[in-house]
């Protein structure tokens, strides 16, 4: 449906330097699917999307919606925005401040260049209001809406032309956390039933774990890793992904010996351990490995399997839904994630148990700092 | 849900492309107009401050003469030396008055501070011809009032005050300005946030040192900026110097401008080598204010949003701060608007007497309704303020959108270019637009057109003024949501970007009507027979000793401007206030 190829856009910064914001940057989203870019800002997910609406130039690559070519630098084609039939909404929704909530969501319509006889507007328009349930406020000012209403007829009026694409920048970041939630369920809800494809613009990681199909993460210009959110989230590429979705520990280490079918034995600051490589690795190669606190296993009494240590707690935090443990497992402090049933105190020992599979080895890039 | 299917997808719109897209004939008129208006008379102003005077004989010749017997006569140094002494005096004085009343109405509990409020700004309506005629009545050494009642109550022929001298000019230019002085220093004091002072208080920190340390860095830029707006508008007024200055021969660069162009044969070269002189000056003036409202924006930034300034208690100080409001107030509007009141009642001009009184008639109002040009008068003045708002409104809204919203390479050179009729005074604006087009035979020349390209030009820095202080509130999603939407340039600039625009677009468009009518400075070199404004018909009732009729036209003018400024605030809160 859309597909994007080899895109590099630049912008011009405050002192009239040239800063490139999307470095060949490419994917493909295939009809009805939400994708979602994920990254820190700065990283030029916007800007991609920006890109893709047309509000801003690339300097080079192509842009493909169904079989509409938008943009191409090789070709020299560049669609205006007002001519590519996107949807849109907008992080500060931009809803009209003179416009009632019926004339938001009609000007799509009313500016179109095909013209629509007014019944079939007033039609659509009802259609799509009922769509996000604002069809009772029709009348209203559009001032008057509450955060999530006009988050939602942003939603409308990106909606009211039926676009082959709906572009979302960043949509829930103005909203408070309990009303973002119960929106994020709505969202995914709304682009699951309409089956319209969507580019998502998010730096929020949960979001993007708990609506897209698949996320590209990306950073300072360019894209990471490209996977399912739970391809992301389990199998990180790199220490960037790794430490920027979800919570991690890093721990160095070196490789001692391949261990057959993706595992490797390491050497590490916790110890000897078996862990999965992303990469395939030589021995004696620097690695980084990444632990995910709900992986790091903790219990009072010695288990049975591989990769398990001696610890002590040094602290710990009670969070209702579950406790955060600061352990020691020899002079390292390790972070882990257990049930509040497990109730022991600081300065105690226990024992700590790692899945292998659960155990990310990778790459020492020794550009990420970590702690 | 029945909606699925229908709002799933749609072939995606189809892509013509577009030669040319007609958004670019707008902003390039626009922008053309600005460029012209801003920088052909300047130059050619300068152009012909360095040549002699074009004679059916001689043709024009390069020269350095009129720069050469401009400054080698002790006669410029003298004008020099006057106007910046009629300049700063006008400026510290008005200075003075304002920031007396600003901090009475912003820092201390004087009574009645709201109305003085809406009282101080009444002034700012009286256009400066009339408020200095009003006082050449009240303060003449014969015949003013002032004088005489003092004369009366004291028994003495002393003269007490004596307009026609460079303190009078002072005094009623001062007074003039005050009003604007006021302003400002009232918003310099509303943007200095008192948490600033208390801090250093809390620190542990004297008076004099919470006053030096803190409050005076902090207004420093706004009190200079302040002075040196007043100066610069000082030695650009036109109507005190003309009318007491010339009398007694105190001349300023203004009056000398307008008399070397009156004169027989006109001396031009000589008037603009002033007018570059003044212009030089004025130049100055403007960019360190720049400067130091830039520097201001950086102070401003650290100010909350909705402290209550602490306040100070006068006690019964109170009271003599009440008086002090009283005395300004009839300085200021009563005894101006009652002397032309007073006199506009009289069949030929005389003090205020039992007889008098009894003499009082409408005739005044009767012959001014029946003079031959008043009705035209009022329409040109009308019709040019409705002109030059609206036009002016309308392109500086496209200039402002292409500074603020674009990235345009040398958009910042428009800007500049747009404000650059800011240095002009109205009568240098006037005498270069009244060269160009005496040299330029385009038609203009003796119409009223040459007087709305001055006024055009005069004002649109007000315009751009106003439009962008509402564009920067303007988020850029807003723009870029109607092009989503499938919206033109043109569609989006009518139906998002002009609304969006409307508090500011209403607001600057009154203002540019009430200066446009108000107007003098400039139309005094350019009006002929037939394009005459009211300000201009008041002028010459002046010269020709008609001051009854004069009274009876004031007083009705001023009238017709409240009602205006109160049309106005009506509109304004009616339409101004309705963003987010």
């Amino acid at each position: 449906m859309l597909s994007v190829s080899a895109l590099c856009t630049e912008y011009v910064g405050e002192h009239g330097q040239a800063i490139r914001a999307a470095q060949d940057v490419s994917f493909e989203v295939p009809p009805g699917k939400l994708f979602t870019l994920l990254g820190p800002s700065g990283c030029g997910k916007t800007t991609t999307l920006r890109s893709i609406a047309g509000l801003e130039k690339p300097r080079a690559g192509e842009i493909v919606v169904g079989s509409d070519i938008i943009y191409s630098s090789k070709q020299g084609v560049f669609v205006p925005p007002n001519r590519r039939g996107l949807g849109m909404v907008f992080q500060s929704y931009a809803i009209w401040p003179h416009m009632s909530v019926f004339d938001n969501a009609a000007f799509p319509l009313q500016v179109s260049s095909k013209r629509i006889p007014k019944m079939q507007v007033q039609e659509r328009v009802h259609r799509v209001l009922k769509v996000v349930a604002l069809d009772e406020m029709a009348d209203r000012e559009a001032t008057k809406l509450s955060g999530g209403q006009q988050q939602r007829l942003a939603l409308a009026r990106a909606l009211v032309m039926e676009p082959p694409l709906l572009l979302l920048d960043e949509p829930l970041s103005n909203l408070d956390a309990k009303l973002r939630e119960r929106m994020r369920f709505e969202l995914k809800r709304l682009q699951r039933e309409l089956g319209i494809t969507t580019v998502y613009v998010t730096h929020d990681q949960s979001e993007a774990l708990a609506l897209s199909h698949s996320i590209a993460v990306m950073n300072a210009g360019c894209i990471e890793q490209l996977g399912s959110p739970r391809e992301v989230y389990e199998r990180p590429r790199n220490q960037f992904v790794a430490d920027f979705i979800g919570t991690t520990n890093f721990i160095k280490g070196d490789v001692a010996a391949a261990d057959g079918g993706g595992f490797y034995r390491i050497v590490s600051e916790i110890g000897a351990l078996k862990a999965r490589g992303v990469d395939s690795l030589k021995t004696g190669e620097e690695v980084v490995l990444s632990i995910r606190p709900e992986d790091i296993e903790l219990s009072e009494s010695r288990r049975d399997g591989e990769n398990i240590y001696a610890a002590t707690v040094d602290q710990k935090v009670f969070l209702g839904e579950f406790v955060d443990f600061q352990v020691m497992i020899g002079r390292r402090s390790v972070q882990s994630r257990a049930h509040p049933s497990l109730r022991t105190r600081v300065g105690e020992p226990l024992f700590v148990r790692i899945d292998p599979d659960k155990c990310v080895a990778l790459k020492a890039t020794g550009e990420w700092a970590y702690e | 849900m029945p909606s699925t299917t229908t709002l799933a997808r749609a072939p995606a719109a189809a892509v013509p492309r577009l030669a040319f897209d007609p958004k670019w004939l707008v902003i390039g008129a626009c922008v053309a107009i600005t460029v012209y208006l801003g920088i052909v008379p300047l130059g050619f102003l300068l152009w012909q401050s360095f040549f002699t005077p074009h004679t059916a004989a001689k043709a024009a010749e390069f020269t350095l003469g009129n720069y050469r017997e401009a400054y080698a006569s002790a006669e410029t140094w003298a004008l020099f030396w006057n106007s910046l002494k009629f300049a700063s005096g006008t400026a510290v004085l008005a200075f003075f008055l304002g920031t007396l009343l600003a901090w009475m109405n912003e820092r201390t509990n004087t009574p009645f501070k709201a109305l003085f409020f809406a009282l101080a700004l009444i002034p700012l309506v009286i256009p400066g011809i009339l408020f200095t005629v009003s006082w050449i009545l009240l303060g003449s050494p014969k015949i003013g009032l002032i004088n005489l009642a003092l004369q009366k109550l004291l028994g003495t022929d002393a003269v007490f005050i004596n307009v026609y001298s460079l303190w009078g000019m002072i005094w009623v230019d001062a007074l003039h300005y005050s009003p604007m002085a006021f302003l400002l220093m009232t918003a310099a004091f509303r943007a200095m946030d008192p948490a600033l002072e208390e801090s250093a208080v809390m620190s542990g920190a004297r008076v004099w040192q919470v006053v030096t340390r803190v409050t005076l860095p902090l207004v420093w830029p706004a009190i200079f900026a302040t002075l040196l707006i007043l100066f610069v508008r000082a030695i650009e007024s036109f109507e005190v110097p003309a009318l007491l200055g010339l009398p007694v021969g105190i001349h300023v660069f203004t009056s000398a401008i307008y008399q070397a162009v009156h004169r027989y044969p006109s001396q031009i070269g000589l008037a603009s080598s002033y007018a570059v002189t003044l212009l030089l000056i004025t130049t100055v003036g403007v960019y360190f204010q720049s400067v130091l409202s830039s520097q201001g924006s950086k102070y401003a930034t650290v100010t909350g949003k909705g402290f209550r300034p602490r306040q100070i208690d006068l006690g019964p100080w109170r009271y003599l701060a009440v008086a002090v409001f009283l005395v300004y107030f009839l300085l200021i509007v009563v005894l101006p608007f009652v002397v032309l009141l007073w006199s506009s009642f009289q069949k030929f001009y005389s003090v205020p007497s039992v007889e008098a009184i009894q003499r009082m008639t409408l005739e005044p109002y009767r012959t001014i309704l029946e003079h031959p040009s008043l009705w035209r008068s009022v329409w040109n003045s009308l019709l040019l303020a409705l002109g030059c708002a609206t036009l002016i409104m309308l392109v500086t809204s496209v200039i402002c959108w292409i500074v603020v919203k674009t990235k345009l390479p040398g958009r910042w050179l428009l800007d500049n270019i747009a404000s650059l009729p800011m240095v002009f005074p109205g009568i240098v604006l006037g005498l270069s637009i009244m060269i160009l087009y005496l040299y330029v035979p385009v038609g203009v020349y003796g119409t009223i057109w040459i007087m709305l390209i001055a006024y055009v030009t005069r004002f649109m820095p007000y315009g751009l003024r106003y439009n962008t202080t509402s564009m920067l509130q303007i988020h850029k999603e807003l723009e870029e949501s109607a092009a989503m939407s499938g919206a033109s340039w043109a569609t989006t600039f009518r139906r998002i970007i002009l609304p969006l625009l409307k508090p500011g677009l209403v607001a600057g468009w009154i203002y540019i009507m009430i200066v446009s009518i108000r107007e003098l400075s400039s139309s005094i070199l350019l009006y002929s027979p037939g394009s005459e404004v009211l300000s201009i018909l008041i002028w010459e009732l002046w010269e020709n000793g008609q001051y009854v009729e004069l009274s009876a036209l004031g007083v009705m003018f001023i009238i017709a401007l409240f009602v205006l400024v109160m049309i106005a605030q009506w509109v304004g809160s009616k339409f101004g206030i309705k963003e987010h």
